[in-house]
């Protein structure tokens, strides 16, 4: 779960890492308002989840409350990558003498949290992590090992801080660490942590991702989830409980496991066709879970054929073929449907969906031909 | 032989009388009914699954049934301290079965696993298990589409695995063993660890990698294989899957730069490891090597 700017900011600062001063604001007013309490110099920032939100027109420097409110209305509404600005962060502008990049984060490779610094701050970090790597300074670390103020220190010292900033920094990057673990984060991010004339360090940008499986343990972070990043169709599958992808073609595509879903949208893709969406109903293929799948499918208006593709392997096919058919009838179906069912007890389904429309697939490759010539208007 | 498990393998399912847990035991042992010993379910003690004894603890079940092995069907918020459990008790190899594990609970319990440098492993999680053909199942593949032969196959994901499992047993290629290593970021056995084993199997003598887009797995795997006697052919599923989005898997997804189709391809193909464009493509590839 992605948090916004002014939620990653509220959490950090109860971890004791400094902000700049502000509010979040939906309207314009509110944004005057916010803007006078800060005497007028502030910035003014969409709060959506993708970058690149400075190039996008999405955050304004201004110089008065009247300033601010003309912004947040501009910006208020604007699209960015698809996304909908509905709130705008409202702060003090902070004038850096130099940026730097402060991250946790999960690193495959090593199984573990690999903590990151950088003299480099404000940019894209992979850039210059491609780029100038000896810019950036790294440490990893589970929770049994914990992360020691000393070690805090030295990857501050290595990233290029010093003087009185190295035991700042150091206690920030404990704070960041700490928040990484108690909050269950994927990562926990400053970009860029600003250093100001007067020595201080605070943090301009703030990035938290929190992991999904462990908001068993955060019950208070359902409220924070704001839905406006998915599509429409991947809020209503959330609510279905489907796994749901949305892609941008005219095939819907419905599997069981998720690689081969993903198989199956490659092999429609290299036929010369565009699935629709990614839709994996599980192992089990369970009749009721079939129909949901199919019901969510056709919401999608762009949908013109669809394929199911799955392999019975413990599940009998005859049951699957069974859960197909009262799904087709439930939703009464009027979209031309390619099934592939391979696994145990596969002639009696295959048998079942005979005197149906339903054109039946003998492997994946012959499925992904026929549903696409059926897309396509070929058959 | 093959690797990891075999008919030697004594293997005690924790969460056995849960109803996944009760029905992969039972399909376990028509497996080999050896290979199946015991289970595990805190409170249900003395109690029994069709005749497989039930334990309150671990230890209990190494101690009465000789349990080396453990394939776990607990629940995510429980699993990291069912797995705990295992290692504490002697177990030198566990099987977690368990989807949507928060990532921090398997940093740490991957972590416990390795501590006094010592020769545990985690298969998982979020996998289908492991199958020996003819030896031993572990997990919830379904046994009978594998036959015996000379073909090892290492998969992140379940159903694909069976996918191609089926096409190589219905043009007459056999399997030595068949492991899927999961679909999470963070896993106990790697491409790379799997590939080692097969390399000193002498029952394996190609293998089949099925990877997909997420992390660097499959590109640590290309540079390993470099160094190995045995062919090996590859497959990335997820090639046009679009960048941020996760694909079912928690592991599937191309973050920034990181993890895309195009970088592991290229890496096997920089390594000289054959990429097969369909599954059919990978029994062709496989059945010319062999």
């Amino acid at each position: 779960m992605k948090l916004h700017e002014y939620q990653a900011k509220e959490i950090m600062r109860r971890y004791g890492i400094p902000t700049p001063h502000g509010r979040v604001a939906e309207t314009p007013d509110e944004a005057y308002e916010i803007a006078s309490e800060l005497q007028g110099h502030a910035v003014v920032k969409a709060q959506v989840h993708v970058g690149g939100r400075g190039k996008a027109g999405g955050i304004s420097v201004v110089m008065s409350p009247e300033e601010a409110r003309d912004a947040a209305s501009r910006i208020l509404g604007m699209t960015i990558k698809g996304l909908t600005v509905k709130k705008v962060l409202v702060e003090e502008a902070v004038e850096a003498v130099k940026e730097y990049y402060l991250g946790v984060t999960v690193d495959r490779s090593r199984k573990s949290i690999a903590i990151i610094a950088s003299s480099e701050g404000g940019v894209d970090i992979e850039e210059v992590s491609a780029k100038t790597p000896e810019k950036i300074a790294k440490m990893w670390s589970t929770p049994r090992e914990g992360f020691m103020p000393w070690q805090a220190r030295n990857l501050a010292l290595a990233a290029g801080f010093d003087g009185g900033a190295i035991a700042q920094v150091g206690a920030y990057f404990s704070s960041l660490f700490r928040l990484f673990l108690q909050e269950d984060a994927e990562l926990a991010e400053i970009n860029p942590l600003m250093l100001t004339k007067d020595g201080k360090a605070v943090a301009a940008d703030a990035k938290i991702t929190l992991d999904d499986n462990a908001l068993f343990r955060h019950p208070g972070y359902e409220r924070l989830w704001e839905a406006e990043g998915d599509d429409p169709l991947e809020q209503e599958a959330r609510r279905r409980r489907l796994t749901y992808v949305k892609l941008g073609g005219d095939i819907g595509v419905i599997g069981n496991g998720a690689g081969l879903v993903m198989a199956t949208i490659d092999a429609i893709k290299a036929e010369g066709g565009e699935a629709a969406n990614f839709l994996d109903i599980g192992g089990g293929a369970r009749a009721e879970v079939v129909q949901n799948a199919l019901e969510l499918i056709l919401m999608d208006k762009a949908v013109k054929a669809i394929l199911i593709n799955v392999f019975g392997g413990i599940t009998r096919c005859d049951e699957v073929a069974q859960g197909l058919l009262k799904a087709i009838e439930s939703v009464s179906l009027d979209l031309p449907v390619v099934v592939r069912l391979v696994g145990t007890r596969e002639k009696e389904g295959r048998a079942l969906l005979s005197d149906t429309p339903v054109v039946i697939a003998d492997t994946m490759v012959d499925a992904a031909k026929r549903i696409v010539a059926i897309a396509g208007g070929g058959m | 032989m093959g690797i990891f498990v075999d008919k030697r393998t004594r293997l005690v399912v924790q969460g056995i009388t849960g109803r996944e847990g009760r029905f992969h035991a039972l399909r376990m042992r028509d497996y080999n009914p050896d290979v199946v010993v015991s289970g595990v379910t805190p409170g249900r003690g003395g109690h029994d699954v069709e005749g497989i004894p039930v334990f309150d603890s671990v230890a209990e079940a190494v101690e009465q049934t000789g349990a080396n092995t453990s394939c776990i069907f607990v629940p995510s918020r429980a699993a990291k301290d069912a797995v705990m459990e295992a290692f504490a008790s002697g177990i030198r190899l566990v099987v977690c079965i368990t989807e949507g594990i928060p990532t921090l609970d398997v940093i740490d319990m991957l972590d416990q696993a390795d501590k006094e440098g010592s020769k545990r492993r985690v298969i998982g999680p979020n996998c289908p298990g492991i199958i020996t053909c003819g030896e031993a199942s572990v997990g919830i593949m379904p046994g009978q589409i594998f036959r015996r032969g000379p073909v090892g196959v290492i998969s992140r994901s379940g159903t694909l695995t069976y996918e191609v499992v089926s096409i190589l047993s219905s043009r007459g290629i056999g399997q030595s063993t068949c492991i899927g290593i999961g679909g999470d970021p963070i896993i106990g056995t790697t491409f790379v660890d799997c590939l080692k084993a097969f390399e000193d199997d002498d029952d394996t003598g190609a293998i089949v990698l099925i990877g997909e887009i997420g992390g660097r797995d499959e590109e640590e795997a290309a540079v390993f294989i470099g160094s190995m006697t045995k062919p090996v052919v590859a497959f990335i599923s997820g090639r046009t899957a679009p960048p941020g989005k996760r694909m079912g898997h928690a592991g599937a997804i191309v973050s920034g730069s990181m993890g895309t189709a195009e970088s592991k391809v290229k890496a096997f193909r920089e390594a000289g490891v054959p990429v097969a464009d369909t599954v059919n493509g990978i029994v062709d590839i496989i059945s010319r090597l062999l």
